[in-house]
């Protein structure tokens, strides 16, 4: 297991499209510890997408419960994952671990499907809301090459009262 | 730091910071707000020069535009965020009183605002005054709206206060 350093922006990398696992293997499995070691080193982090570590291959990790009050499924590492099902929106804060120093306000799905593998190579589904959905979309996004800096809304905002801030 | 107030009109960033570029400038965090049809701007500029001549260099162009402006020496101290965990929106009749009532509520928490803007809406007869306050206090929501429900009632105000849960990820 080893600690793998992030990439931060601007680093070109951040901009590529990774590409799908084609198989789940040991050699994934072992990348997989590494991305782990390296999510569970960072406080306050829910999530870690391959391709800020420099492996462009869709490789996601996200891990929302240290926040129990917002519902979610735990620790989730999904490969070649697909949102099959989208629906609703909410503005929320995110940040952003190679976007040091900065936070922004961004509008995601409130409910998402989303489709994948498992670290054994088996499919899985998954129904997602609010926090947990936002932080999916947030490394989603990174296995595109988008930043949630490309996705910034307005600072003035409406007065509704917003759940997952 | 460079204030900069004036009858809006457009062109005035795009002419300001132009003047500044060719003179060396090099800006940093800016926040630019049109308030009841004033043009108004804070820029962090900086530059390899005494503030006198800073404003030499904006003198001319100023009074062109009728802008007033104003130049402080200050420490940048970038890089320094504070994240905001407390969000409060506050609406109601418009009356004189309610930013000191309502900040002074939340100081005496020792709630940091961090941002804080406000407009006037509503129509001429009948204005309504909405806020949004962002800041940071170590505590629980549930603390915090207790501290708040006073003065709900005292000023007759709708105030929602919501946690900000930055996603990092």
């Amino acid at each position: 297991m080893a600690q793998l350093e992030i990439l931060v922006y601007p680093d070109e990398r951040l901009r590529q499209v990774s590409q799908p696992v084609a198989e789940v293997d040991d050699e994934v499995r072992s990348f997989i510890s590494d991305l782990e070691e390296t999510l569970s080193s960072l406080p306050g982090c829910v999530g870690i997408a391959a391709p800020q570590v420099g492996r462009l291959e869709r490789i996601i990790i996200i891990d929302v419960s240290s926040k129990p009050h917002h519902k979610n499924h735990g620790h989730l590492v999904l490969i070649n994952p697909i949102v099959t099902f989208k629906e609703g929106n909410s503005v929320g804060r995110e940040g952003c671990l190679s976007v040091p120093d900065y936070t922004g306000k961004v509008s995601r799905s409130k409910n998402i499907e989303v489709r994948a593998q498992n670290e054994l190579g088996s499919h899985v589904m998954y129904k997602m809301v609010g926090y947990e959905a936002r932080a999916l979309q947030h490394e989603i996004d990174h296995l595109d090459g988008k930043l949630f800096i490309d996705s910034l809304v307005g600072k003035r905002n409406d007065l509704k009262k917003r759940t997952d801030f | 730091m460079l204030t900069l107030v004036g009858k809006d009109r457009p062109g005035i960033v795009a002419e300001i910071s132009q003047v500044l570029f060719e003179a060396g400038g090099n800006l940093g965090e800016a926040s630019m707000s049109r308030l009841g049809g004033n043009f108004t701007i804070m820029l962090m500029l900086h530059m390899e020069t005494k503030k006198e001549s800073v404003r030499k260099l904006l003198e001319p162009i100023c009074e062109q535009m009728e802008l007033f402006f104003h130049v402080d020496n200050i420490i940048a101290d970038l890089h320094q965020h504070i994240d905001p965990n407390f969000r409060l929106s506050v609406h109601g009749a418009d009356q004189a009183g309610i930013v000191a009532a309502v900040a002074g509520t939340l100081a005496k928490s020792n709630f940091n605002i961090l941002n804080l803007e406000s407009d006037v809406g509503g129509s001429t007869e009948k204005p309504v005054y909405i806020m949004h306050i962002e800041g940071f206090l170590d505590c629980s929501l549930v603390e915090l709206e207790k501290s708040l429900q006073l003065l709900k009632m005292e000023k007759e105000i709708v105030m929602h206060l919501v946690a900000i849960d930055t996603m990092v990820g």
